[in-house]
């Protein structure tokens, strides 16, 4: 059985695995990422593999490191995923995402309205905290509105 | 205006009150003598836009003006970040208003000097909430105030900012509007976060004996798609003298304005009527932010 799933996906030499993500949101967070089919390395992953808490997605980026910054990006849309970076075959570390206080260029904010709409040379910027219920909630520093649910609808 | 602490507020309201006597032109000041304001005016304004003119002039500034949005290189094309770029070289401090939201802030990241938020979109309009918080101070009192908030509490970013800002001293706040335009419940549940005590109501019966302060605001026609239900709601939420012979004395009446049928005319001259001096208290509270944010007063 383990030998089957391991087709699924091969190990990796060198890189970043990113595990226990959400279900269904892999590619968002090739998109929070910003990986797209323009990059040299290969990406791989998986949707809806068996875990022990339930079905998740699994993605691993050859030959490339991700940054903490990078990493805790990922936080927004998968909060409880866990990232491995690999040498030589070895996890050299492994580590829970962190929720940044503050993101950058990431997401649209949606009130049409906003400056950061426009064609203004700026980038969205927005302030990050927990909600009361355990959710993430963005606030727009430029006019103020929040956005509390389907954060990976409104990814630049 | 969050970003402003209560300690903070007093300090603009402090400097606003030793200034109402050159506001008034009793007093002479050249605190901004050699200085240049630019007032970028995106959209129109009347009270807002001569009252900063008024202040910078009262203390003996120099005023330049944008002029005409047509007239003006935003026609070119030119974007707002490199219009402030381009206007913070010649100017001391900049008073902006813009119909987009976070415009000003967006405005601060470019500007090499002050910039006033004189309006940005539906959110914010500081200067309008310090004018306001110094009129209640002035007329009748802050701390732990009773006020109601009545009219179009929706989309008033007034009586947003103001509710805020009155947080910060403690209030009982009684909220009268139609159920189409009440208060965001976001904002009411922040307050009561805050321990304010809020009610929310869809008339003035059993609000008036109560309060310190009525703030009223407009109710927009363009915001009712049937215009029956628009003078229904019109006329319920107008104030007359006859509503208010049940008044404590002590009312006093406030209106951003301009005012269309809100407030009975009867009303202007009694007792509660505050708005104009309201209009009036624009000024020195201007004067105030301009003379601090350009740090000739500390």
């Amino acid at each position: 059985m383990t030998e089957k799933r391991n087709l699924k996906v091969q190990a990796i030499e060198n890189g970043t695995v990113i595990d226990h993500i959400k279900a269904g949101q892999a590619l968002n967070v090739l998109r929070i990422l910003g990986i797209f089919a323009d990059c040299r390395g290969t990406v791989s992953f998986v949707m809806n593999a068996p875990g022990a808490k339930g079905r998740k997605d699994v993605v691993k980026i050859e030959g490339r490191e991700l940054n903490v910054e990078e990493l805790n990006r990922i936080s927004l849309i998968a909060p409880n995923a866990t990232v491995n970076i690999i040498r030589d075959f070895e996890v050299l570390q492994k580590k829970k995402v962190v929720l940044p206080t503050y993101v950058e260029g990431v997401v649209r904010c949606i009130n049409p309205n906003c400056i950061s709409n426009s064609t203004e040379p700026i980038k969205s910027r927005f302030s990050v905290v927990h909600s009361e219920e355990g959710g993430v909630v963005l606030r727009c520093l430029y006019c103020e509105h929040v956005i509390s649910e389907n954060i990976a609808e409104h990814l630049v | 205006m969050k970003e402003f602490s209560r300690e903070e507020i007093d300090h603009v309201l402090d400097t606003a009150e030793k200034l109402e006597p050159v506001a008034m032109g009793v007093e002479k000041s050249r605190l901004l003598d050699g200085k240049i304001v630019a007032l970028l005016f995106f959209e129109p304004s009347t009270r807002t836009r001569l009252s900063f003119e008024t202040a910078i002039q009262r203390l003996g500034g120099q005023v330049i003006n944008l002029g005409s949005v047509e007239a003006s290189s935003v026609m070119k094309g030119e974007n707002l970040a490199d219009t402030i770029r381009v206007i913070s070289k010649y100017a001391d401090l900049i008073v902006m208003r813009h119909p987009q939201d976070g415009s000003a802030r967006m405005a601060s990241e470019f500007s090499s000097v002050p910039i006033i938020n004189g309006g940005d979109g539906s959110v914010h309009h500081p200067t309008q909430t310090f004018l306001d918080l110094y009129t209640i101070r002035r007329e009748s009192h802050l701390e732990g105030l009773k006020i109601a908030m009545a009219g179009d509490l929706k989309y008033g970013r007034t009586v947003h900012s103001l509710c805020h800002a009155l947080s910060l001293y403690g209030a009982e706040m009684t909220f009268v509007s139609p159920p189409e335009l009440r208060m965001p419940a976001e904002i009411v549940r922040d307050l009561e976060r805050h321990n304010i005590k809020v009610r929310e109501t869809d008339s003035f019966e059993d609000v008036m004996g109560d309060v310190e302060v009525l703030y009223m605001t407009r109710v927009q026609q363009e915001r009712f798609p049937d215009p029956e239900e628009y003078e229904k709601v019109k006329n319920r939420l107008k104030i007359t003298g006859e509503l208010l012979e049940g008044a404590s004395p002590d009312l006093k009446i406030l209106h951003p304005l301009p005012r269309v049928n809100e407030i009975a005319p009867d009303v202007d001259d009694t007792p509660h009527a505050c708005y104009f001096e309201q209009a009036f208290y624009g000024v020195p509270t201007r004067m105030a932010l301009l003379a601090l944010a350009m740090g000739v007063i500390e």
